[in-house]
């Protein structure tokens, strides 16, 4: 993702001059195309994000497109205030892209998890907030957030992720994809976090359950179209995302049901809450955090016999 | 479309009492505290509004303008009466001032809510990045504009200020220019004794900015001081110094009147200073808003 990032934001700068790319000290060689394609459009803002952000933020407000780019929690909590104020207030046109989220940066330790973006951006206002799972998709969502002209917030992943989108288009914002069709539960998940529950549809599926695995990229605004045609279809649901299970888009999913008034069996997986203390891959982290594959297997096996 | 014709010292003076004036029966009558932040900065003020930003009050969204950002954004309450003066909506506005509902309180609002707002500060160290960012875009978009900052003494405690500080420098942002009121106090100590802010001017200095420090009641030295820099291709600060509760010798210096509201006694002795004719203080025996 983070390659399709800067080829993605390469074009758009070269297609729109109001687009600039500021970078928190960080891809080393990642941006020298656009560097050397247009040298105006890019700003290394250092080791200092609150600036960064601030900085954004006013050249929003002065005419330019800035996309802001570092290492989700130095994007983020960082420099919180900023985006609350700076940004969102003044619903100034920035783009916050945050790259290594949730556990991609696993072992670096808790330092660089982000596990709770999610929550702490649904409570601000004016700001979207995407999570899109593979190079497509980033690519959608930024030219989405462009064309938009509103502050949005974009998690992404680190390299290496399959596109899960194959011949079918990215949804609009608010929509979802269909990965896999069934009847019985539906899986619904979030961001890179999707590729376990594409994993786990073949597993389920050998287990002779009939799942739907339905991916979205959208946290906020709420896609609440979305939910209410899966809440039509569907009585068991296994959400999936890889965030804090407190604050996040499982939760966003049950409020909305509490809210219609309406009834489902719902299984949210997530990260509990609480630190990784130790190290590994990115693999490991998720099955530490019971938010991989066979944990999906499992909920949905365990919902259907409830 | 812009200061083109520059005010003389003595109109400048007379404007300044009369916005004192309004800023301290204001005060008084909707329970808006920072009054001595304010007052240090209201000559600042002034002379910027009238002598240097290049604006259009009729056009507060003219590309071309000067941007200005009021970083310490809790002397809203004398950038209210500013921008009434100067022409972006009518004094009548400020009428509701503090009420429920209204746009006028303690912090400016955001440039979508209120005319010859360019950011919507109070939480502080925000303006000067985000005037920062109004500079580069000038400068990537190619336009002419200068950016202006106001930031108090307490706000560089702030790191983002200096993080600011070191980009600017690094960016070789030669239209951005700060001012930094400083009048030595901060909410609850010597500003010096909180945070060791001492030497302030060489702070700026070290960190690449064009930096003079002048007398910030002086509209002559503030003239001198920013036509001295004008040249210079960095990032330019100027440190006023100045006096907190300037203009009124009850409040000088006398850090309580960073919260103190004035009693309706206190804007009489303070129209008589300021040299007010006692019509105009027209408190009209309203009964002063108090918040809790």
């Amino acid at each position: 993702m983070r390659n399709a990032f800067a080829d993605e934001v390469t074009q758009m700068a070269q297609a729109d001059p109001r687009v600039v790319l500021l970078s928190g000290e960080i891809g080393n060689r990642l941006f020298d195309k656009l560097r050397a394609q247009s040298p105006n459009q890019f700003l290394n803002c250092g080791v200092a994000e609150q600036n960064m952000m601030g900085v954004a933020a006013g050249m929003g407000l002065s005419g330019l497109r800035p996309i802001v780019y570092t290492i989700t929690p130095f994007t983020t909590v960082r420099c919180l205030e900023q985006i609350k104020v700076d940004v969102a207030y003044h619903e100034s046109p920035v783009i916050i892209v945050g790259t290594g989220s949730g556990l991609s940066y696993a072992s670096l330790g808790p330092t660089h998890h982000s596990l709770e973006d999610f929550a702490i951006f649904r409570a601000i206002p004016n700001l979207q907030v995407l999570a899109p799972w593979d190079a497509p998709s980033l690519r959608a969502c930024l030219r989405m957030a462009l064309a938009s002209g509103r502050p949005t917030y974009i998690r992404i992943g680190k390299k290496g992720e399959a596109d899960l989108c194959k011949d079918q288009t990215v949804p609009a914002i608010g929509g979802g994809l269909t990965l896999h069709k069934g009847r019985q539960l539906c899986i619904l998940a979030v961001g890179t976090v999707a590729h376990e529950a594409n994993a786990a549809a073949g597993l389920i599926s050998a287990r002779g359950i009939n799942a739907e695995v339905v991916i979205t990229h959208t946290v906020k605004p709420s896609p609440t179209a979305l939910y209410d045609d899966l809440i039509e279809k569907f009585e068991y649901f296994v959400t999936i995302e890889e965030h804090a299970r407190i604050g996040g888009f499982g939760e966003d999913f049950q409020s909305y049901l509490a809210m219609q008034r309406l009834t489902r069996r719902v299984t949210c997986l997530g990260t509990r809450d609480a630190f990784m203390p130790v190290v590994g891959s990115q693999a490991f982290a998720r099955t530490y955090f019971g938010i991989d594959a066979a944990a999906i297997v499992q909920a949905a096996q365990s919902i259907l016999k409830d | 479309m812009s200061a083109a014709k520059p005010l003389s010292i003595q109109a400048l003076e007379t404007l300044a009492r009369e916005i004192r004036f309004r800023t301290i029966r204001n005060s008084h009558l909707t329970g808006t505290p920072h009054l001595g932040s304010c007052l240090s900065c209201t000559d600042l003020l002034v002379w910027l509004y009238w002598n240097v930003l290049r604006l259009d009050p009729k056009n507060p969204q003219w590309p071309e303008r000067d941007r200005f950002i009021l970083s310490k954004g809790h002397a809203a309450p004398v950038l209210f009466q500013v921008l009434a003066e100067r022409g972006f909506y009518p004094r009548a506005d400020l009428e509701n001032y503090g009420q429920d509902g209204s746009i006028f309180g303690e912090h400016p609002p955001t440039p979508d809510h209120l005319a010859g707002i360019e950011a919507a500060t109070g939480s502080l160290g925000h303006g000067l990045p985000m005037g920062l960012g109004m500079a580069l875009a000038a400068r990537i978009q190619g336009q002419a504009y200068q950016v202006y900052a106001v930031l108090s003494d307490g706000e560089c405690n702030e790191g983002s200020v200096w993080e600011a500080a070191l980009m600017a420098s690094a960016q070789k942002v030669q239209n951005l220019t700060l001012f930094v009121d400083y009048n030595k106090w901060q909410a609850t100590g010597r500003s010096n004794e909180v945070l060791g802010l001492a030497p302030l001017a060489e702070k700026w200095k070290a960190f690449g900015w064009a930096t003079a420090e002048i007398d910030g009641h002086s509209f002559e030295a503030m003239a001198d001081a920013l036509g001295g820099l004008s040249r210079d291709p960095r990032p330019k600060a100027i440190v006023f110094n100045t006096v907190k509760g300037k203009g009124i010798p009850l409040m000088e210096d006398d850090n309580n009147w960073h919260y103190r509201i004035p009693t309706a006694d206190e804007v009489v002795q303070c129209a008589n200073v300021l040299q007010i004719p006692h019509e105009q203080i027209a408190l009209d025996g309203r009964t002063p808003i108090v918040h809790g």
